[in-house]
């Protein structure tokens, strides 16, 4: 059925959006494959259907058509080996950062109590000790997102599955944001499939990049990243990680011109939909 | 083997055909009645400059009056004096009691009846569209048509007793509590229900954790306004006929001319009013302060 060492495997999936003006396809034929422990990043214009994916993987809605496995079984219902982390921090403003990043275990019905010690440690990791009893609202973007990492490997998930998870955040905190991120995923050895429309985030993380094409999103190129681990924060300014990201962004530029040449592009810029 | 949609509840459903969306990371804003912010915000007392001022205004109308009475004599029949109301309220207090606590007893199981009622309509009706949208024109004509009107049919029916009071106490207050709570359910927020979803909650977790606070300040809202209609209802209620209530007292007062008792049972119903708005704000201050 699948490889192994292979614990994301899509195979040609895609999505068709019934919405009020007609059917939206989304995602189209895309597939994927991501390793055990492995760093992958998902690139592609606004709206080409990255977001659709990840929901799709995480069994919040069902895909059109295509396979996907996750972990050897097919994708469904949600399961306790995959963890999302949203666009926004997305915390519950009722709850403090404490109450919130234990609502999986919640939800779940664990014993809260087994788990206190570890989700403490955890907040500690990414510098929040000192704030468990704080509301979200007295939170600053980047803290909340930060909550918002802790509350996912609150329960350990073996795969994190992140939606542009900096994106509504400033260039500099996202920057800290993507290095604290990096020390995460050396620490915990997680598998990690990221979405993002920044090609700099994606190259500076991840060990192979899925190009996407714009709507409907499907496979344009593969790169894998040869930069060295651990990457320091310098490397964003050096001539090999230029060099790649300006591959990228070529392959990106020359999709939409075959798009626009076929007449088929939809063009963000003037698009309502997401 | 393709992946294919088996048993799917509600929220998968509504999930499948949204288009993931966080553009809007506000939560909609409240379009109810009132908005429990603006009904405590507009009270807040800070500092003793603010509690010095409001007391200072209440002796200057009080003494003021007490002093305009006392300057032109007017007699207590057209007008008293808050010193004669206050010997009333004490003097009087043992033969009104009887009629507090029988308003008291009208509002308070009316209101738990209406405000039940009120809430667990709301709560499952906004589950059920359809049903929503055939329900609520009347509950607004419940709304609009004051149910004291519905009194004198019901005191023709059941009798100069309680039970047509409480009936018109519940009618009054539960479709406040509806109407808000309905607009507090319907603020589903589907980024916070996906959240729950991908830990695998139930829909009833998904109610009890996501949709029933994210409601709560509307809630609120409902059970303090249908309070406050409750009250209004019962008083009037106690005028429309029978022997008892604070109703009854402020028609048996106003008719005798004895207007410094008639004083002393405004004061009294006031007191629930406000002790009514008291206990849900500061119920809104402890729940609902995480909205701003």
């Amino acid at each position: 059925m699948s490889d192994n060492n292979n614990v994301i495997v899509v195979k040609k999936v895609s999505k068709v959006y019934q919405s009020a003006r007609g059917p939206v396809h989304a995602l189209d034929k895309f597939s994927m494959e991501v390793k055990e422990g492995d760093f992958v990043a998902i690139v592609g214009p606004s709206g080409c259907g990255k977001t659709t994916l990840l929901w799709g993987l995480t069994g919040l809605h069902p895909f059109t058509s295509g396979e996907a496995y996750i972990l050897g079984k097919p994708v469904g219902e949600p399961r306790r080996e995959v963890g999302i982390i949203f666009q926004q921090a997305n915390l519950l403003p009722w709850r403090t950062v404490l109450e919130n990043v234990l609502f999986p275990l919640e939800i779940m019905k664990e014993n809260i109590k087994e788990y206190e010690d570890r989700v403490r440690e955890l907040l500690a990791s990414v510098e929040l000790t000192g704030f468990e009893n704080h509301y979200p609202r007295e939170l600053s973007g980047g803290m909340q997102q930060r909550a918002s990492i802790v509350r996912a490997l609150s329960y350990d998930p073996k795969i994190l599955l992140m939606d542009e998870p900096f994106g509504a955040l400033d260039a500099y905190t996202r920057d800290e944001m993507d290095t604290l991120l990096l020390g995460i995923w050396k620490k915990t050895k997680k598998t990690i499939a990221f979405v993002t429309h920044r090609i700099e985030e994606a190259v500076y993380l991840a060990n192979r990049v899925y190009v996407m094409t714009p709507r409907p999103g499907t496979n344009s190129a593969i790169f894998d990243i040869d930069l060295p681990r651990p990457r320091p924060e310098g490397i964003t300014m050096e001539k090999r990680f230029f060099e790649i990201v300006a591959e990228i962004k070529r392959t990106i530029v020359k999709d939409v011109e075959k798009q626009k040449e076929a007449g088929i592009y939809q063009s963000q810029a003037y698009s309502t939909i997401a | 083997m393709s992946i294919e949609s088996k048993k799917l509840d509600s929220y998968t459903k509504q999930l499948m055909e949204e288009i993931p969306e966080f553009e809007e990371e506000e939560l909609p804003k409240q379009k109810g009645a009132f908005d429990i912010s603006s009904t405590v915000e507009a009270v807040k007392i800070r500092g003793w400059k603010q509690v010095a001022g409001i007391l200072g205004v209440a002796i200057l109308i009080i003494g003021g009056w007490e002093m305009m009475i006392r300057i032109f004599q007017v007699p207590e029949f057209v007008f008293p004096a808050p010193s004669a109301i206050a010997v009333a309220l004490v003097k009087s207090f043992k033969n009104i009691l009887p009629h507090f606590l029988i308003t008291l007893a009208e509002l308070t199981s009316g209101y738990v009846i209406g405000a039940t009622v009120g809430l667990v309509l709301a709560a499952v009706l906004t589950q059920i569209p359809y049903l929503e949208k055939i329900i609520t024109p009347y509950i607004l004509l419940l709304i609009t048509t004051p149910t004291l009107a519905l009194v004198p049919l019901l005191m023709l029916k059941l009798g100069f007793n309680i039970w047509p009071r409480i009936i018109a106490v519940s009618l009054a207050s539960g479709p406040m509590v509806m109407i808000n709570s309905v607009t507090g359910f319907r603020r589903t927020d589907l980024a916070k229900i996906a959240l729950a979803k991908s830990y695998g909650a139930t829909t009833f977790q998904i109610f009890k954790k996501i949709r029933f606070p994210l409601a709560l300040p509307m809630i609120i809202v409902g059970l303090l306004v249908g309070g406050i209609f409750g009250l209004i209802t019962a008083v009037g209620a106690d005028m429309v006929g029978g022997k008892m209530g604070l109703g009854n007292r402020l028609a048996y007062y106003s008719s005798l001319a004895r207007m410094a008792n008639f004083f002393a049972v405004i004061i009294l119903v006031s007191s629930i009013g406000i002790s009514i708005w008291l206990i849900f704000s500061f119920i809104g201050k402890k729940w609902a302060s995480w909205q701003e």
